[in-house]
């Protein structure tokens, strides 16, 4: 399998490494009051949709960056890769 | 008084040379080190700064400039300096004074050790080793991969010049890929 570095290119899977949901970036607020719902939700319940679906990966024999790729799992078809950063900063978060 | 004697990374008093075919591996020991990692808001100051200390522009994706002390490029707004160590044993703190608070700098140079690839053939080897495609590279370009398992980075030189850093902590096992790969390849 090939991903499609923004930055590097074309680069083999296994230079990455897999984290899961890109749901994960959406770290729940600590102080809200829902929040002990909220963090079991972002800990423990996941969607396992059959298509579509925005994961985390690391490229650790690369640049380390941490980009979401959007994979289809029914045939492994990558439709689009973004840096996390990128992601984000999209949503206002960090700078 | 103490009567310490320098060894290489592999252990010798004198850097390892293999040759195999027409291409030869040797272990580069006299290289100081420093990484650079741009703070955030400051990765444009940064890369300016970083002109000072090399005085060529801060590498873009995937290359690496500058002369004596160069800089490769290591992932967004970071890079690794590397100069002889002969001439500047403390890079990091000269990198520290060129970029001051834009960029957090860290010493370097006894976590990597490198190893120079040079030959006709050199391509071949490299095939083997890892998955970068080597035969696209040319002068100037730098790539962080895996090589036996263990992060390294690949300079281009010239087309038939390669430089490999890999993990100090694990040069033997990065000199026995090497070899072996020389081995098989030619």
């Amino acid at each position: 399998m090939i991903i499609q570095h923004p930055l590097l290119g074309p680069r083999d899977s296994s230079e990455f490494v897999y984290l899961g949901d890109a749901s994960l970036i959406d770290r729940p607020d600590w102080q809200a009051e829902n929040a002990a719902e909220a963090f079991y939700d972002y800990a423990y319940l996941r969607a396992n949709p059959a298509g579509e679906h925005r994961e985390l990966w690391f490229h650790e024999g690369g640049d380390r960056s941490w980009l979401v790729v959007t994979r289809n799992t029914v045939t492994h078809e990558i439709s689009k890769v973004e840096l996390a950063r990128d992601v984000a900063r999209a949503q206002g978060r960090s700078k | 008084m103490h009567d310490l004697v320098a060894i290489t990374a592999l252990g010798g008093s004198e850097p390892r040379i293999d040759t195999v075919g027409t291409v030869t591996c040797s272990e580069v020991p006299g290289v100081a080190l420093a990484s650079v990692a741009a703070r955030l808001d400051q990765e444009k100051k940064a890369a300016k700064a970083l002109t000072k200390l090399t005085g060529s522009p801060a590498p873009g994706v995937g290359r690496f400039d500058g002369a004596p002390v160069a800089a490769f490029w290591t992932g967004p707004d970071q890079w690794i300096a590397e100069a002889p160590f002969e001439s500047h044993e403390d890079l990091a703190e000269q990198a520290k004074a060129a970029l001051g608070d834009t960029a957090s700098v860290s010493e370097q140079t006894d976590a990597w050790t490198r190893f120079d690839l040079g030959g006709a053939q050199v391509l071949a080897v490299l095939e083997l080793l890892c998955p970068l495609d080597t035969r696209k590279m040319t002068y100037g370009d730098a790539a962080r991969t895996s090589i036996h398992h263990l992060g390294c980075f690949v300079l281009c030189r010239s087309p038939e010049a390669y430089s490999l850093y890999g993990p100090r902590s694990s040069a033997g096992s990065l000199h026995h890929a090497i070899v072996t790969a020389m081995r098989s390849a030619l």
